[in-house]
């Protein structure tokens, strides 16, 4: 540290979620785990769907973990980590756990494939009944670990292997991305909130937040990808900070049905700005492009009403 | 002290359920299962378990919160029937593969279609691969001591237990059974402590990734630990009958003295197979049961010892593996293979009851004499007849 230079430690040194794993390079989900780690501390238990970060993190005999880590398959985290905490909650009340026992707190981990379309029930089961468990979702636009398949959560016009560009269908993918937030929103649930790793402290305030906010807290992570998006690996921080200031991924919160935006931009820079930078839009017309940005807009207007903005 | 009741086989099964002290409770309605978790809920209702009772939207997240609370060191449980266990189906096999002592009870239904909420066991042969302790019960009392039994075998070899009762022959039938007092079933059924628990101060990763530089070698291990279940769960029936006095083995014999024919069954078909065996030892014939009641893991020196000196094995399947015939019977002669054919019985096939279609005594009688024609007649012995069909 450079002498004469007070800086205060908002983030921990402490790797909870350690280095050594096998993510690829520039990949802003093993970015987004870690610092989502940071926040979540030690007294927690995770269950983490099938997806990349599982398979990065916990190849046999090793674990990147360092604290209790749970995987079973790819669409059940909701119903896992409702396991998981009506365990303590029972052996708790029946003095199986001591009280200490009551600071444990429980998440799920799971990607955009894991949430928005195969785990979608058994999330919604989860926050449905109120289980009291934070479920971080890291949205990076398709299905990665298995090739770059689309998803429900891919955006309008970004190439994938399952919808790719041909002669015939010049688009890529033809359908708008769910909107999952404002799935978890529709629950009632005490806390949504979007986050990305391209603003950490963000992402960690609200991680912090909806682990210590009693019943069910959702956050959805937009989580780059160099290896799907066809982008350079150090662009990653880059161009998170672009998905936000272009409005394609605006960062807000929804705690108790109440919207915030935690960035209320005066003015969004034009979508070009974000997708050029990236293999998977490459073949847009200009036409798709301002389709796409007339959406963008349309869908920030309608999220800064919502903020009373 | 014991009391005498009357239960349905599902309030049996709850009874078994609340006694042991069950922490977490994840299912889903189906019937014929529902009457278990209806009373479940009642009894957490009136305060008489202390259970968390998770209302899940699917047997498959029923399942998978089954083998959250376990990792998390609850004593879990869950139940369902037909298509609920197809759901859950993927989920199943990984408690027996992360050694979880989920402890669960199907009330057997067939498989649609089309649709049929009645009984038969093509659910439970779906389940054959899973890795589960499998055991099936006769009557309501055995639905409340196997149910008893399994939490102590399957916490002790550290595998998930499942029971098998007939949906609606036993789910919804009354019986008089006897009900040992709570205490009697608590210290029966210790509570117990997983040796690695998910725990923030003792950090474990549960299921992991495995290569193929070591995914057989987990295998391995798991088959070896699971084949090595049967001596203690002989144990565990050894010590609730010197507890309880009932006692249970896997392979239970009714009139096999002298016996040269055998019928096999599994689950309360045996119950009327025995009027049929009775009646026919009155008419002279040398006939016997023999009821399989340990299904998983499968039971092959005892079961090969009970048909040594039999001449005719007549296996009643209550499910049909389509293009392969009765799948208990394709068991039980792969189990005889090795063994050579002066010294083994002839196997005869018979395939009934599907779909709920009850077997009167006479319908076993049937089949015992109709085995004895066809080998007798040489008839070529390998394919299965499809019992009471309207042809």
């Amino acid at each position: 540290m450079e002498e004469g230079l007070f800086i205060p430690q908002r983030v921990t040194k402490e790797e909870i979620f350690t280095p050594g794993h096998r993510a690829c390079i520039g990949c802003g989900e093993a970015l987004a785990v870690r610092l989502v780690c940071k926040a979540l501390g030690k007294k927690v238990i995770i269950a983490n769907a099938t997806g990349c970060i599982e398979i990065i993190s916990s190849l046999l005999p090793r674990t990147s973990w360092r604290v209790p880590w749970i995987h079973t398959i790819f669409e059940n985290v909701g119903a896992v980590v409702a396991g998981i905490e009506s365990a303590y909650k029972a052996r708790i009340r029946k003095g199986k756990l001591p009280e200490a026992a009551k600071e444990v707190k429980f998440v799920g981990f799971a990607g955009d494939g894991g949430t928005a379309d195969i785990g979608l029930q058994a999330l919604s089961g989860a926050m449905e009944r109120g289980h009291d468990f934070l479920y971080v979702c890291f949205d990076n636009e398709a299905y990665m670990n298995t090739g770059i398949q689309r998803s429900s959560a891919t955006p309008y016009g970004a190439w994938t292997t399952t919808a790719p560009v041909g002669a015939k269908q010049p688009l890529g993918q033809l359908t708008w991305k769910k909107n999952m937030p404002e799935i978890a929103v529709a629950h009632r649930i005490p806390y949504v909130a979007t986050g990305c790793p391209s603003y950490p402290l963000d992402l960690m305030d609200k991680v912090r937040r909806g682990l210590n906010i009693e019943g069910p807290a959702y956050i959805h992570v937009l989580s780059p990808c160099p290896t799907g998006w066809r982008s350079p690996p150090n662009m990653t921080v880059e161009l998170g900070r672009l998905a936000v200031e272009t409005g394609v991924f605006p960062l807000y919160e929804v705690v108790n049905g109440v919207y915030r935006l935690n960035f209320d931009l005066p003015e969004l820079k034009p979508v070009r700005e974000y997708m050029k930078h990236q293999g998977r839009f490459r073949h847009l017309s200009e036409d798709a492009i301002d389709q796409i940005q007339a959406r963008v807009e349309e869908d920030y207007a309608r999220l800064r009403s919502k903020a009373g903005l | 002290m014991g009391r005498r009741v009357g239960l349905e086989g599902s309030f049996a099964v709850a009874e078994a359920v609340r006694m042991v002290n069950t922490d977490v409770i994840a299912a889903y309605p189906i019937t014929p299962q529902t009457h278990i978790v209806e009373r479940l809920a009642e009894m957490i209702a009136d305060g008489e378990l202390d259970a968390e009772f998770i209302c899940v939207e699917s047997e498959h997240s029923a399942m998978s919160a089954c083998v959250g609370a376990s990792a998390a060191g609850a004593r879990v449980f869950t139940c369902s029937a037909g298509q609920g266990l197809e759901l859950m189906h993927e989920v199943l096999y990984i408690p027996s593969s992360m050694r979880l002592p989920v402890v669960a009870v199907a009330a057997n239904r067939a498989l649609s279609a089309p649709l049929s909420v009645w009984c038969d066991h093509s659910d439970a042969m779906s389940l054959r691969d899973i890795g589960w302790i499998q055991m099936f019960a006769e009557n309501n009392q055995e639905a409340f001591d196997l149910t008893v039994c399994a939490y102590r075998i399957a916490e002790d070899v550290l595998f998930p237990a499942m029971v098998h009762i007939d949906g609606f022959f036993l789910s919804h039938v009354i019986e008089d059974i006897e009900l040992p007092a709570d205490e009697e079933v608590s210290d029966f059924v210790p509570e117990y402590e997983h040796p690695f628990v998910l725990d923030p101060d003792k950090p474990v990763s549960m299921g992991c990734y495995a290569p193929p530089f070591i995914y057989p070698e987990t295998k391995k291990a798991q088959e070896v630990a699971f084949e090595h279940t049967e001596a203690k769960i002989r144990a565990v029936w050894d010590d609730f009958g010197r507890t309880f006095g009932r006692y249970y083995s896997p392979v239970e014999q009714y009139r096999m003295e002298d016996a040269r024919v055998a019928l096999l069954t599994m689950g309360s078909f045996g119950e009327t197979a025995m009027l049929a065996v009775d009646e026919l030892r009155e008419e002279g014939e040398d006939v016997g049961l023999l009821r399989l009641r340990l299904w998983r893991p499968f039971p092959f020196s005892e079961f090969r010892a009970a048909v040594r000196d039999i001449e005719l094995l007549v296996v009643l399947d209550r499910a049909i593996s389509f293009g392969m015939g009765g799948p208990v019977c394709s068991e039980v002669r792969s189990a005889l293979y090795h063994i050579h054919d002066d010294d083994k019985p002839d196997v005869i096939s018979f395939i009934g009851g599907l779909g709920g279609r009850s077997i009167p005594v006479d319908g076993f009688k049937y089949m015992i004499k109709r085995a004895q024609e066809r080998v007798s007649e040489g008839e070529a012995v390998d394919k299965p007849e499809l019992f009471g069909i309207r042809e």
